[in-house]
């Protein structure tokens, strides 16, 4: 697929900012949504808004179908054994937090450990704080080193009798490392506990197969692989799904209810309490299609791979600039880029280059804890998508060094 | 000078440069010039809330004019901060609480900054706005 059909697809990207082109290098945070989904969104809108799972008029057939099929689109994305595995969330962050309170209801008690490591995002360590707070568990922290690569080879030294879940991210939003997923599951499992893989980032750069991986948990949100707001999901294995108690009461997630006492509906409906984002969620199927397509494309691939290793070369080469997540060995770096610059201020910098039409992030990207690691109080993050160009990056990189100038 | 032709020669000021390039040239400037700022005072109490970069924010009262002192680890924000030092600092307590702001609107620095900017700048004006407020 060529780049420039592929950004004739978003109209976001037609967009000028100040009288410029848009250079959109904020991908991370949310990708910009191609026209697929968007009209998807409008003909769910017009054409089958009813509410899901109740009524039996065909508006309200229509809307559950679509909704289901979804569930099926999303378990081939992700490999997973069954759909009853899928549950759909608002976004990464529920569905960590879903696990964090409802696997923790059951399974974590006092003086129980919950290991994380230092690179998360907040969305995947704050969950567990309010965990532990409850429950009087610990929180314990897997480490990186100066590159940003995880000690995993530290992982068996931290797992206790008392560890009862691992949440570790697939691919870190601040350092674009893949993380070894695989070997943390099955170093793990070797010691019989879970692991929740924060897939918010890994869902987009990676094919994920949570078979292969063998993950308990795998956690994503529906607007960074091209889909709509609000939309997310979590998967989980079944017999994990099934023993956690439900997360929010009402709607549909019920079997019967009695005064005498309420039972449940059999999972994932058990998840998805209240009206479900019907109109959205459905247009992660076609989001879903886009990304796979992506990731399976050579010219896709090439052009990614460039661009990182352009900005690889150009960032861990110039003196000024400090580089947070340096690929070693056979790491592999996705298109993602965090760096702080000597004497420049992330915040000014962001500022200019947003005058240049460029957008990108500054600051401590949701996770204070890595910033406190490398001693930094914030950081600059370019993050490309299979339609930025490599005219774009090397547009970066002039711009860059122009900010840096007036700076330094 | 008087407040209303101070803040008119500000604007005037800005308005010479077109492009907010420019603008970020300048400010920058005036960040590079703003007075040093002791660096045993940067206590966190100093500190103003709802800033990206960190700004450290000071006044004293001498002979009923207030007096203010600034510093921020980014130096278009310390532009900023120095822009608003230089209308407000020797002013009565009384000139600047009943002043609006409103200057900072017409330069363009409101809209023309991220939200998470805007809204240290609007910190950086309740801060200096309180401190009158405690004056009178
Ligand atoms: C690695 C990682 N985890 C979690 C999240 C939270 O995702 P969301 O805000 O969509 O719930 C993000 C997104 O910012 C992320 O990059």
């Amino acid at each position: 697929m060529d780049v420039r059909e592929i950004r004739s697809q978003f109209p976001a990207l037609e967009a000028k900012v100040y009288g410029k082109p848009l250079v959109y290098l904020d991908n991370a945070a949310t990708s910009q949504r191609p026209f697929v989904v968007l009209e998807k969104q409008r003909a769910l809108a017009s054409g089958s808004n009813a509410n899901i799972h109740r009524a039996v008029h065909k508006f309200a057939v229509d809307a559950t179908e679509e909704y289901e099929k979804t569930r099926d689109a999303v378990r081939e994305f992700l490999n997973a054994d069954s759909r009853e595995e899928i549950v759909f969330t608002s976004g990464t962050t529920m569905s960590i937090n879903l696990v964090a309170s409802c696997f923790g209801e059951a399974f974590v008690h006092e003086g129980d450990e919950i290991i994380v490591s230092v690179a998360e995002h907040h969305s995947n360590i704050v969950p567990w704080q309010l965990l532990c707070q409850r429950k009087k568990a610990v929180l314990k922290v897997l480490e990186i080193d100066e590159f940003g690569g995880l000690m995993v080879e530290s992982l068996e030294k931290l797992i206790s009798q008392r560890t009862k879940i691992i949440a570790i991210t697939h691919i870190s939003n601040v350092l674009g490392l893949v993380n070894p997923v695989s070997e943390i599951v099955a170093t793990a499992h070797k010691y019989g506990v879970p692991v929740l893989v924060d897939g918010a980032q890994g869902s987009v750069h990676e094919k994920v197969d949570v078979q292969a991986m063998d993950c308990d948990f795998y956690a994503f949100s529906g607007h960074k692989v091209y889909g709509p707001t609000g939309t997310g999901v979590l998967y989980g294995k079944k017999k994990w799904l099934e023993a956690m108690p439900p997360y929010m009461g009402g709607g549909e997630m019920i079997e019967t209810v009695r005064f005498s006492g309420t039972t449940y509906a059999p999972v994932p409906g058990k998840f998805e309490a209240g009206t479900q984002n019907f109109n959205a969620v459905p247009a992660l199927q076609e989001a879903l299609r886009l990304a796979e397509s992506y990731k399976e494309d050579s010219e896709v691939v090439d052009n990614q791979k460039n661009i990182t290793d352009y900005l690889l070369d150009v960032l861990t080469n110039d003196p000024r600039i400090r580089l947070f997540g340096v690929p070693r060995g056979t790491a592999v770096k996705i298109p993602l880029f965090s760096f702080a610059v000597e004497g420049a201020h992330h915040e000014d910098l962001a500022l200019i280059l947003d005058k240049m039409g460029i957008a990108v992030r500054s600051g401590q990207m949701c996770a204070e804890p890595l910033m406190d690691r490398f001693g930094v109080t914030g950081m600059l993050r370019a993050s490309f998508a299979p339609y930025n160009t490599m005219e774009e990056a090397e547009y970066f990189v002039k711009c860059l060094n122009k900010a840096i100038s007036m700076l330094i | 000078m008087s407040l209303e032709e101070k803040k008119q020669e500000v604007i005037e000021d800005f308005s010479m440069y077109d492009e907010w390039l420019d603008k970020y040239e300048y400010l920058i400037e005036l960040g590079k010039a703003l007075e040093p700022y002791p660096e045993g005072e940067k206590t966190e109490e100093k500190l103003i809330k709802g800033c990206q970069s960190r700004v450290w924010l000071d006044w004293e009262n001498k002979d009923g004019k207030l007096y203010f002192r600034a510093d921020s680890d980014a130096i278009i924000t310390k532009g900023i901060i120095s822009l608003l030092i230089s209308v407000y600092s020797g002013r009565t307590p009384e000139e600047i609480a009943g002043d609006d702001f409103s200057f900072v609107e017409q330069i363009g620095l409101r809209e023309n900054l991220s939200p998470t900017r805007a809204n240290g700048l609007v910190s950086m004006i309740a801060t200096i706005r309180r401190a009158a407020e405690e004056q009178i």
